[in-house]
């Protein structure tokens, strides 16, 4: 019995602080965000007063917030695709080239994924520099100047210019975590099918993609959930959501109507509905993913 | 897949290798072109991407810690990620033990509410916290900054160790209790040194989180003497839009890329194999 009681006490002290803090810092914000959405508040609690669902009504009449909706629905899109579709290719061939040097590729690929966002987005600003930058320096060399553009002042262009730093950065992190899954594919699965004739890329979606599915799922929701984060910081490096909004992503908008404008309650309605999107976009990928497996 | 067709084998391979080149160096390009343009002029900036400097000039370093105060960024980068790292490792050692080992009532739900928490981004909350911490009187302080970081990794923390630590046998607890070992002390001295590898790995992975982290850090710190590196960065390229001193910011961007290599240099290894254990992170 007395075993009992110092056995709880043990328990209680080892969670209790962890889940204050936890609490404290990051549940209450996020309930914060939802609640705070429903009043008009200008932050400093004087004058703050319920609206109910108004700020929401006054965001879908909001052209500046539909197109950063519009934008950030964009990356949310593209960039998964692009970014897991590569990570699977460099993954199988590093995983069935045996290639000596494929420690060397993993390495390097996943380098980019521990770099500051502030950092890759500074750097890509350069790449993309209309006279300084080496994207124009090479269009030129092969006598494609005409289609030299500057591609972060350019609304046609601004937002795949920075998807594409988007996929530069994450391929190296998923490819890693396909590799793993793939090498621990029995080799057995590979030589039975090469037997009964199948091809390298039959083998590919008979075999390696079935057996990675679980992997995949997980990676789809991480990689839509990601690029919000990363999205803000780039788009605030690069662009400032420049040319004329064209870049402007639902939460550098948030981030202005807060601490430009002072509009906190107006900001919070925008992280809500960010917040459901990127819920529902995680809900569809994973409901859409469970039936190819049956 | 290559031994059915032997053949092939030799071509499909070259082929590989040129397609995995070709990536190799857009992967590595903006490094190397970075830290050539560190010590470069602004005229040799201008003129050639292509080209090297025509000397290697350091007083873009100098004008880095001299001009653009990157000194002090980066000594609050490293006071926040230690304070950070310490705060978190009291934080999450203690909890994963409990959840790996013992048996309560609500452990699967305490389990399942940090496991939601790894949905939560930071820029997400980055208003409310702001709002809290500011009538709290929280703000520009870089130690309440470096709880909130810890309390952020918490989720991936947690996943991790608790799954590092249900794979540590049992029997060293065992007969630790029969030596009337207490539970603190079975943490401290028999757990905790068994669990090092985990923690590394925790460790390890939120160095980058940390040191790299800016929303947060934009709006929690307001002093100009008290910023992280990334928003010191980010502030001089703004300025930069104006003040074309380009060397000094390539100088600054190497300078915050120096510790961040050497622990990716360190523990590259280690790092994509704490990915194989199942290690996710959003």
């Amino acid at each position: 019995m007395k075993k009992d009681n110092r056995q709880k006490g043990f328990i209680l002290l080892c969670i209790l602080p962890t889940l204050i803090i936890f609490s404290i810092f990051i549940v209450y914000p996020v309930t914060q965000v939802f609640f705070k959405s429903l009043f008009s508040s200008s932050g400093f609690g004087s004058g703050d007063e319920y609206v109910g669902f108004a700020n929401f009504i006054e965001l879908f009449k909001d052209d500046v917030f539909l197109k950063s909706l519009k934008n950030t629905g964009f990356l949310m899109l593209v960039v998964p695709v692009i970014t897991l579709l590569l990570s699977l290719i460099f993954a199988s061939m590093l995983s069935f080239g045996e290639l000596k040097e494929k420690h060397l590729y993993r390495t390097i690929f996943f380098f980019p994924s521990i770099l500051s966002f502030v950092v890759i987005g500074i750097l890509w600003a350069f790449i993309y520099h209309p006279n300084m930058g080496i994207v124009n320096e090479i269009m030129t060399a092969i006598g494609l100047d005409q289609f030299a553009l500057t591609w972060l002042g350019n609304k046609n262009t601004v937002l795949w210019a920075i998807a594409l730093v988007m996929v530069w950065q994450a391929v190296g992190y998923y490819m890693v975590m396909y590799l793993a899954g793939m090498d621990s594919i029995p080799k057995e699965l590979y030589e039975a099918a090469s037997i009964d004739g199948a091809t390298g890329f039959q083998q590919f979606i008979k075999i390696t993609i079935p057996m990675l599915w679980e992997i995949i799922r997980i990676t789809i929701i991480f990689s839509i959930n990601g690029v919000l984060n990363i999205s803000f910081v780039l788009v605030t490096v690069m662009t400032s959501g420049g040319p004329n909004n064209s870049s402007q992503v639902a939460l550098t908008y948030m981030y202005q109507q807060a601490f430009v404008n002072a509009n906190f309650g107006y900001a919070m309605a925008i992280a809500v509905v960010v917040f459901v999107i990127a819920i529902i976009l995680a809900f569809i990928s994973n409901k859409l993913t469970e039936q190819e497996t049956e | 897949m290559a031994k059915n067709n032997q053949g092939n084998g030799k071509k499909s391979k070259w082929i590989m290798r040129i397609i995995l080149l070709i990536a190799t160096v857009i992967f590595v390009y903006p490094l190397v072109w970075n830290i050539i343009a560190s010590f470069k002029s602004n005229e040799e900036i201008l003129d050639s991407p292509w080209a090297l400097p025509t000397a290697l000039r350091f007083d873009n370093f100098i004008r880095a810690f001299t001009e653009a105060s990157m000194g002090e960024y980066i000594l609050n980068s490293f006071l926040v990620t230690a304070l950070s790292m310490v705060i978190l490792l009291i934080l999450v050692v203690p909890t994963a033990h409990v959840l790996a080992r013992f048996d309560f009532k609500g452990r699967r739900f305490l389990h399942n509410f940090y496991m939601a928490g790894l949905f939560i981004q930071p820029v997400y909350i980055m208003i409310p916290l702001f709002l809290m911490m500011n009538n709290l009187e929280m703000l520009d302080n870089r130690l309440w900054l470096s709880v909130v970081y810890a309390a952020g990794a918490l989720p991936f923390s947690v996943y991790l160790l608790t799954g590092f630590m249900r794979s540590i046998p049992k029997e060293y607890e065992e007969s630790a209790a029969i030596d009337g070992c207490g539970y603190f002390r079975t943490l401290l001295t028999i757990i905790a040194p068994l669990a090092k590898p985990g923690i590394l790995t925790v460790v390890i992975f939120n160095f980058f989180t940390f040191w790299n982290e800016y929303a947060l850090a934009l709006v929690l710190l307001s002093s100009d003497e008290k910023k992280t590196i990334p928003v010191g960065l980010a502030n001089l390229m703004e300025v930069q839009r104006f003040a074309t001193d380009w060397g000094a910011l390539f100088a600054g961007l190497v300078l915050v890329l120096i510790p961040t290599v050497t622990l990716y240099a360190l523990t590259q290894k280690k790092l994509t194999e704490g990915m194989s254990m199942g290690g996710l992170k959003g």
